[in-house]
């Protein structure tokens, strides 16, 4: 693999759970016991209802397009291999997400069907990606 | 509790902003266009007695105010940053109304300088944006901005016409300011989609060009605004509101904050959009233009592309707006982009507009906006006939 010179995350106590499965291929997301909310970035209480009662739960790693841009030029110079296609995703489970689609714009309509893609960007680093279902 | 009427700006200061900054330094601008308002106004240095400043990117520390009034030699009885992004300058002149009226200083001088150097991403980002955002590339405004214009076009059929004629009336505007970075010719609608797509739909005549330079306001309490020599610009509303920081956290990214901001600014001046007779949007984008106009309620959501396309939004049109040319053709000195539709709100309704000067313009609104479409400042101004 060559050497990946992109901003990697660094997980928190909070976060590490995502990341862990994301490292196996899993898309993970907390849920709220209290509001029964699914919730993306992870968070120490619920961004709703601000109850604790957090538990971690497999999603279907499905959703729909909300919309993305093709960043011809990045405004950093870890990513001046651009073009590439940023994204937000509307999870089917509710929460959006920032991310990557894996297929040119061309092929990209706001509101189409996307499913996830697993994405080893380094032998320690699984980002998570979309492609059209 | 209200705002309304309890303080007003009586002086500004604004410097013409460098493509090159040479060896320029923040505090070196600040001094330069603190000396121009507080001159405008018509105080003496020692008449300030209230300090809101914006931290600059080139030269940010902690515990930043003390260290810039230090240096400028005024001693506050209220100082603070105001950091709520291109929202800060608008922030700051309610925060000063709002000091004036609590009885804790009388006159407040309001500042941003700054040196912007195309390329530069020296903004220190929060942990969770390090962790979630920037390893799939969201970073810097450029990209948030092109997803809201992107779901925009595919929520409403907003048009790249219509946002490239953003961009074509403020440079009209922009040609009547002697300040403005970019005001030696019109652009045309065509000009525009056929420069460089930066990040689609967002061509780099959509964006705003870094450059460096500084701004102030005096904002004073009645009784020194009735002994002013420039007539008096009352604060009649204010409103500020944020939900979101990310735009992929946002409730709605084609519906911003400023429903609410502006909603309260004009609920407290009493006033509605129709009374305008200038508006000074926060132009970052094209798209952030008309996401505002529709927000703040001067036409419906998700009109506002045929809106901007049917009104002339120069200052001899039907819907003068952003009169200085906007951001996109004055240029954005770090904070002191926003500050410039303060500036020229205040300019307007003092009648100092110039080749530019609106007719009869007495009532204003401005708006200020954080991050991508986040923290949102509105603001209503009046000039008493």
């Amino acid at each position: 693999m060559s050497e990946y010179f992109k901003p990697l995350p660094k997980p928190s106590p909070t976060s590490r759970p995502f990341w862990e499965a994301a490292r196996k291929h899993e898309l993970k997301l907390q849920k709220c016991g209290a509001c029964n909310r699914f919730i993306y970035y992870p968070r120490d209480r619920c961004p709703n209802c601000f109850s604790d009662q957090l538990s971690w739960q497999p999603v279907s790693g499905r959703g729909k397009l909300y919309s993305y841009t093709t960043v011809h030029r990045a405004s950093t110079r870890s990513f001046a291999d651009a073009p590439y296609v940023l994204a937000i995703v509307e999870l089917d489970e509710g929460p959006r997400m920032t991310t990557n689609m894996t297929v040119p714009q061309d092929q990209l309509k706001v509101g189409m069907p996307v499913t996830v893609v697993f994405d080893d960007v380094t032998k320690d680093h699984t980002l998570v990606k979309f492609k059209p279902a | 509790m209200s705002l309304k009427g309890k303080a007003a700006a009586i002086g500004i200061g604004e410097l013409k902003p460098l493509k090159d900054p040479g060896e320029e330094t923040p505090l070196r601008l600040m001094a330069n266009v603190a000396a121009e308002a507080i001159a405008d106004a018509g105080l003496e240095k020692k008449d300030i007695d209230g300090f809101l400043v914006g931290m600059p990117f080139a030269d940010p520390g902690m515990i930043y105010p003390a260290a810039a009034a230090e240096r400028l030699g005024i001693n506050p009885r209220m100082l603070n940053v105001v950091d709520i992004g291109g929202a800060s300058p608008a922030g700051m002149i309610w925060r000063a109304a709002a000091a004036i009226d609590a009885g804790m200083c009388n006159a407040v001088l309001c500042i941003v300088a700054d040196l912007n150097r195309a390329g530069d991403q020296r903004v220190p980002t929060v942990s969770m944006q390090r962790e979630f955002e920037a390893p799939y590339g969201m970073i810097g405004a450029n990209c948030g901005y092109a997803l809201i214009a992107r779901r925009h076009m595919a929520e409403y059929g907003t048009t790249p016409q219509q946002m490239a004629k953003v961009a074509v009336d403020q440079r009209k505007n922009a040609v009547k300011n002697p300040l403005a970075t970019f005001n030696d010719k019109e652009i045309t609608i065509d000009d525009v989609l056929n420069s460089r797509m930066i990040c689609d739909p967002l061509h780099i005549f959509e964006i705003v060009s870094p450059v460096s330079g500084g701004a102030a306001v005096i904002v004073a309490s009645p009784d020194i605004a009735k002994r002013s020599k420039n007539p008096p610009v009352w604060l009649l509303g204010a409103g500020e509101y944020a939900n979101h920081s990310t735009i992929t956290y946002a409730p709605s990214i084609t519906t911003s904050p400023i429903e609410v901001a502006a909603a309260n600014a004009f609920k407290m001046a009493g006033l509605q959009p129709k009374d305008m007779d200038l508006v000074c949007p926060y132009d970052c984008y094209t798209i952030t233009v008309i996401v505002s106009l529709e927000d703040a309620g001067f036409c419906k959501k998700g009109q506002g592309g045929p809106f901007v396309a049917e009104h002339d939004l120069t200052y001899a049109g039907d819907f003068p707006c952003n009169t200085h040319g906007g951001q996109l053709s004055f240029g954005q000195p770090g904070l002191a982009g926003g500050m410039s539709h303060v500036t020229e709100g205040i300019r307007q309704l003092m009648g100092r507009g110039g080749a530019r000067q609106v007719k009869n313009a007495s009532l204003g609104y401005v708006n200020g906006n954080g991050g991508i479409m986040s923290e949102q400042a509105s603001l209503i101004l009046e000039r008493r006939s």
